[in-house]
């Protein structure tokens, strides 16, 4: 009876603490604060990636603390790369954070999956390196700063294809959108070039062994492999093709722009080649990257470390957002929104931003760095005009 | 297809097989004994990679020295985990214990992305396993060969241990019948803790060909490896130590050729091991070489 008791009590406890929960966040975003929502991966396939891109947010926060008089409070949410976990997460920044705009994600799968939640409610979202087309299509809400799919698929196939390299193999990974729709738009870009795609492998999540899809690869003669996947994939990807004795070029996407991969491949990372949004060492740099790349590298601490790409758009997108929300004037989604359309011309570290009427960013320059020495090293500037 | 490179798929079939295999008998061991799958095997596989990375990278450890000593880290922690996780519920349901298992998985993996991050480390090169040879057109690493060897030799010895020794004995008592086991004076928690130490021992093993090979160490590493192996360990018959031997082999084979004969299924090297899994449960629920269960009256 005792213990009836007990348990009746408890559960009223718990609906009581559920309710005051919804209670206290109906009013979310109190008057000193305005809180903004960062939607990234810590965990999980992409959770390496993700952490680098919310340390540039969190350094962004850190130089322009304020707006609107108004102290920023970041709200950091994991969405664990998991399209399931991201709707919980996404709903929570909006209905219990009640956030005035949404930073993110790392990883183009999970922002697709939590594009309508943000749409609903009116929040804003600003993608930072979410490169598939499909994330802002249809909804305009989310806006991002990065280039996209096509144009980064655009970019490898072209260069491949300027290299003299006719026959290429595919790798990518299996329900990945960002892998599978660089992969698409590369085949697409590389057969208009007149190229033939002679093999394709598909990597299968949490996978570690690649030789059998290495293995038909070698079989089929391909001169360039391109293997668009996550940082998790590419290290062992790349030294298992060295090791069974694979030596044509592969290349990827901006994914692979990380210290991460040359740990892992070590020697066999020598010579790979990547499209990248950002070059830290760019001469012609606007005033912001300059002050950027100094102070991060001291926020990041360590030994001289090299600033992954996705941290730099990661600033970015918090400062479009801040002056965003300045201009605006107030916290309300639609006028943010709109202040965020009307960017134009801003300056940021990855250059230039002006969104188009799908909220891209209008970006037609990519870089393309490879592996020199144990570092990644400039290569060459693409600029594509659509 | 030619000639090499069928021979460069069997090869690495036989390879990435033996390494199923030396996970899947630290799975199979663990049922026989204690009726448990215990799903933070995978997990204590991760952390001996990691273990080596500490020991060789931040401790700037040879790696002979490394290897021993990240092989009795292993153990203790496999230890540890039976101890805390394990133990306390060896009265409890069949279903507790199966469940302490998961979440014991589910904190190993949390806490190495809280304290290690998710970003991808490398493994330490260790130059008389990771050299590439090649003999015509097949290339491979030397532990694509060492793996095999080490695998049989340590079946060799685990039955001689089994079937020849006090212990061995013993544990054998122990999985034909807990209960009356205890009842005849063997020391039950000493039977399983031994049973713990060469499971995570060759977990630790495993994990040292398998950075080797693969070179990339992460929190969810455990989690497909850990996967395959307990569907290898249920293949061969799971309670079953040559039966998990087997059963990873042929997994790792089946895997292989499927994408080297049907190069437009990689996508389902995946689903070939769990229908391999489904079928096996439905054709011969006690595996390939699982002995039938006899219903004691």
């Amino acid at each position: 009876m005792k213990r009836k008791l007990l348990a009746v009590l408890l559960t009223a406890a718990m609906t009581a603490a559920m309710l005051a929960g919804c209670g206290s966040s109906a009013g979310g975003g109190s008057d000193d604060v305005i809180k903004i929502g960062v939607f990234e991966p810590l965990t999980g396939e992409n959770g390496g990636g993700g952490s680098q891109e919310v340390d540039g947010i969190k350094y962004a926060n850190e130089v322009y603390p304020e707006v609107l008089g108004k102290k920023v409070e970041l709200v950091v949410v994991d969405n664990k790369s998991d399209k399931g976990e991201a709707t919980t997460a996404a709903t929570r920044l909006v209905e219990q954070e009640g956030v005035a705009a949404v930073i993110g994600s790392y990883g183009s799968g999970v922002s697709i999956a939590a594009g309508d939640i943000f749409k609903n409610a009116k929040v804003p979202a600003m993608g930072a390196s979410c490169t598939n087309p499909m994330v802002t299509e249809g909804n305009e809400y989310y806006f991002r700063t990065c280039f996209l799919d096509p144009f980064q698929g655009t970019v490898m196939a072209n260069y491949c294809a300027q290299q003299g390299y006719t026959k290429a193999a595919v790798v990518y990974q299996n329900g990945d959108d960002y892998s599978t729709g660089l992969a698409n738009f590369f085949k697409a870009s590389f057969e208009g070039a007149g190229g033939t795609i002679v093999s394709e492998g598909v990597i299968q999540t949490n996978d570690s062994d690649y030789n059998s899809i290495l293995t038909n690869i070698k079989a089929s003669d391909a001169e360039v492999i391109f293997a668009p996947s996550s940082i998790t994939v590419a290290g062992a990807f790349i030294k298992q093709a060295r090791a069974l004795g694979i030596d044509g070029l592969i290349c990827a996407g901006d994914t692979w722009e990380n210290e991460a991969i040359i740990d892992v491949a070590g020697e066999a990372a020598e010579g790979i080649v990547l499209s990248t949004f950002y070059d830290e060492n760019d001469a012609n740099a606007s005033e912001e990257a300059k002050k950027f790349v100094p102070g991060f590298k001291e926020y990041l601490g360590g030994d001289d470390p090299i600033i992954p790409a996705v941290s730099a758009l990661g600033y970015d997108a918090y400062c479009v957002v801040l002056d965003a929300i300045e201009r605006a004037g107030s916290t309300d989604g639609d006028a943010i929104r709109q202040a965020l359309a009307d960017t134009s011309d801003f300056v940021g570290v990855t250059g230039e931003i002006t969104f188009d009427e799908n909220g891209d960013a209008q970006k037609s320059v990519a870089i393309v760095k490879t592996v020199e020495g144990g570092e990644f090293k400039y290569l060459d500037t693409v600029t594509i005009t659509n | 297809m030619s000639m090499d490179i069928f021979l460069q798929h069997l090869l690495n079939g036989i390879s990435v097989g033996s390494l199923y295999a030396l996970i899947a008998i630290g799975y199979t061991m663990v049922y026989g004994i204690l009726l448990l799958i215990n799903f933070a095997h995978g997990d204590i596989f991760m952390m001996a990679s990691y273990f080596m990375i500490f020991a060789v990278v931040d401790f700037r450890m040879p790696i002979w020295l490394a290897l021993p000593l990240i092989i009795l880290l292993t153990i203790v922690l496999g230890m540890l985990l039976e101890r805390s996780a394990y133990k306390p519920l060896r009265n409890a349901p069949r279903m507790s214990i199966m469940i302490s298992a998961i979440g014991a998985s589910y904190l190993f993996e949390n806490l190495a992305t809280y304290l290690f991050t998710g970003v991808p480390k490398g493994y330490p090169d260790i130059p008389w396993l990771t050299k590439v040879v090649n003999i015509g057109s097949i290339s491979f690493q030397i532990v694509t060969v060492i793996a095999p060897v080490l695998v049989a030799a340590i079946l060799i010895g685990l039955m001689a241990l089994v079937n020849h020794t006090k212990t061995g004995m013993a544990m054998r008592a122990v999985s034909k019948d807990f209960e009356t086991a205890r009842l005849m004076g063997i020391k039950i928690d000493r039977v399983i803790a031994a049973t713990f130490v060469i499971g995570s021992g060759l977990a630790a093993i495993g994990s040292v060909l398998w950075g080797a090979k693969y070179s990339s160490v992460y929190p969810l590493m455990g989690v497909m490896p850990g996967l395959k192996c307990f569907v290898a360990a249920v293949f061969g018959g799971i309670g079953n130590i040559p039966g998990a031997v087997l059963g990873g082999i042929v997994l790792g084979l089946g895997e292989t050729l499927l994408v080297a004969f049907f190069p437009g299924l990689t996508g389902y090297r995946d689903a070939f091991a769990f229908v391999v899994l489904i079928v096996m449960l439905l054709v011969r629920p006690n595996g390939l070489l699982g002995e039938k269960t006899t219903d004691k009256v």
